[in-house]
């Protein structure tokens, strides 16, 4: 049967629903790879061993009885730990929620568990997904698995660092400004950024409301699909929560990996690219287009001319909205509680203390930074310039999609960095974002695809799509990934080497 | 040239309410001064002309209907809590004066 934790979600669920393996097996396999690996990795935040085998049990059960189950039931998945879950420690990676247990689940977790997607645990992140390289978590690195002294990516390097390292087929991420395409690229990895209001925000503890959106994190596009459709769909407790149908994410999968594009127009963004990005991405991308136009596709060139703005932009709207959303932590209904060190003890001084004791470096950076940007006397200046910035970089998107069906680009400017490499220096670590970035300020569908090697470390290569198209980012992505996947003789995760297994 | 001094993180941390340390208020200073520079440069084409944009997606406002739904237990919006007496929040003295 070979290693379970080898195969891809699809294959799992083929396998399941044949009967040639369990759930429990296969939940099993996952829970003992992390056993393994994550002391080394360490991808997981929390690990649910017991919930996780009880509900594969169930699956088998009920599969045994006959029972008409959904495609992906019995298949393992880790959510990223912004996500709440009833029952299960949720921490978003940072010391003021250490403990906390939600009592409810968000949407998108409440569909997970109707699916019976066994859950093996929470992974860690950049505090409060804030950071580009998950060193921002208050409970230490994770560790890339191509290099162990190199970042996962953030802010969501816990999902991909456990998809890439085999503890998971699936996770979940949150994507704000680039934390769920930005690790794909770094680990080797596909990450899709859905259309915002495509998956439900319900049960995301929030970084900037009118940016973030969760989406799927896995190691094929067909199971990022899978993934997608599952959590995707309208749902009323959102009140931005798109009330059109999900496209049939699933199906362009399928199509794209066909391996052909003939009539399909790709827009090679002009200014996602060139000075700032290293050579080698520059190079697998260039060998990415070729790749694609002998798949039939055209490709052409845009220019988005305010894409130049749109990282000055990011860096004032979701400060200001983090600002807004961080002040739920007050240490009056839960998280931790400080009492200041001496004087009197009021809810002004207990917020104040319980706030710079519980927040990390980045956190403080963030949410001062958006305080200044949103004050008397600032705010037009600040707030109000990003936003008009918003307007012009959505006008480019509008433009280009004339001339194009999906825009394409790296998605990050270089590999993964050594970890501490750019923790001292917030500009540099603002600027992995510099690509990704633009998709969120205009709520536009993104994925990472691996495209190759730079060094033996993992490059990404971007799609993006028109708002509620997010069929084509699997369509190209699914083509790319075939005939890439020909060439190198199976997926590129199969060149990453071996981790050090600990018993 | 600074824009962002010692004194106004100060007053933007109390603002905020969260304490810094002197070590702390420091380094933010020296670091967002550096950001706000960057981020300065929206203001170059941000003209009077351009409209502001504060959603991705055009939206309506969305309601439902106005009847009683289910809502959490007291004891499970409670569970997390550190402080609560007879079902409710404990909290600090809210006003200074006694």
């Amino acid at each position: 049967m070979g290693d379970l934790t080898r195969l891809s979600a699809a294959a799992l669920a083929e396998r399941l629903a044949a009967g040639d393996v369990s759930s429990v097996e296969v939940t099993r396999a996952h829970l003992d790879r992390i056993a393994a690996v994550d002391p080394a990795v360490h991808a997981f935040l929390h690990v649910d061993a017991e919930g996780a085998l009880a509900t594969a049990a169930d699956v088998d059960a009920r599969r045994a009885a006959g029972e008409d189950l959904h495609p992906l039931a019995g298949v393992p998945i880790a959510i990223k730990d912004v996500v709440v879950t009833r029952g299960m420690p949720t921490t978003a990676g940072s010391r003021i929620l250490e403990g906390w247990v939600p009592p409810y689940d968000a949407t998108l977790v409440e569909r997970i568990r109707a699916a019976r997607l066994p859950i093996l645990g929470k992974t860690n992140m950049d505090e409060f997904a804030m950071g580009s390289s998950t060193e921002h978590s208050a409970f230490g690195d994770t560790h890339n698995p191509w290099d162990l002294d190199r970042i996962p990516g953030g802010s969501g390097g816990g999902s991909a660092a456990a998809v890439a390292a085999y503890e998971a087929p699936l996770a979940i991420g949150t994507d704000t400004g680039g934390s769920i395409r930005q690790p794909a690229a770094v680990t080797g990895t596909v990450g899709v950024k859905p259309t915002y209001g495509g998956v439900s925000r319900y049960g995301l503890i929030a970084m900037a409301s009118s940016l973030d959106q969760a989406g799927p994190v896995s190691r094929t596009v067909l199971d990022a699909a899978l993934l997608h459709a599952l959590v995707g769909g309208h749902d009323p407790r959102d009140s931005t929560s798109l009330p059109d149908p999900l496209p049939d994410v699933v199906g362009a999968a399928r199509r794209g990996a066909t391996g052909d594009l003939t009539g399909v127009r790709l827009g090679v963004v002009r200014e996602l690219g060139g000075e700032g990005y290293q050579q080698g991405v520059r190079r697998r991308f260039e060998e990415s287009l070729e790749v694609l136009q002998a798949a039939g596709a055209e490709v052409v060139e845009v220019s988005c001319p305010h894409f130049e703005y749109a990282l000055a932009a990011y860096y004032l709207i979701m400060p200001s909205e983090a600002s807004s959303n961080l002040a739920r932590f007050d240490g009056m209904r839960y998280g931790l509680r400080v009492e200041p060190a001496d004087g009197p003890v009021t809810a002004e001084r207990v917020m104040a203390a319980t706030r710079g004791a519980g927040f990390g470096d980045e956190v403080k950076r963030r949410v001062i930074l958006g305080t200044y940007a949103l004050s008397a006397g600032y705010y037009d200046a600040y707030y109000g310039s990003a936003q008009k910035v918003r307007t012009l970089v959505q006008r480019d998107f509008a433009a280009a999609f004339e001339q194009a069906d999906v825009l394409v680009s790296p998605t990050a400017p270089t590999t993964a960095f050594r970890l501490g490499e750019k923790l001292d220096d917030p500009m540099a670590m603002y600027l992995n974002d510099v690509a990704t970035i633009p998709a969120n300020l205009a709520g536009v569908p993104g994925i990472s695809v691996p495209n190759g090697l730079d060094e033996g470390l993992p490059v990404g290569f971007q799609v993006l799509a028109p708002a509620k198209a997010d069929d084509r980012l699997y369509r190209v992505a699914a083509a790319l990934e075939a005939r890439l996947e020909e060439r190198w003789g199976g997926p590129l995760l199969a060149q990453a080497p071996e981790l050090e297994v600990t018993r | 040239m600074s824009t962002i001094s010692r004194e106004e993180v100060a007053r933007l941390a109390g603002l905020a309410r969260i304490d810094l340390t002197e070590s702390e208020l420091t380094r933010l200073a020296g670091e967002l001064d550096v950001i706000v520079e960057a981020v300065a440069t929206v203001s170059r084409v941000a003209t009077d002309d351009v409209p502001a944009t504060s959603h991705p997606l055009p939206l309506h406002n969305v309601f439902r209907p106005d009847v009683v739904t289910a809502t959490l237990p007291v004891e499970e919006a409670l569970a997390a809590a550190p402080a609560a007496e007879d079902g409710r929040f404990a909290v600090p003295q809210i006003l200074e004066e006694d």
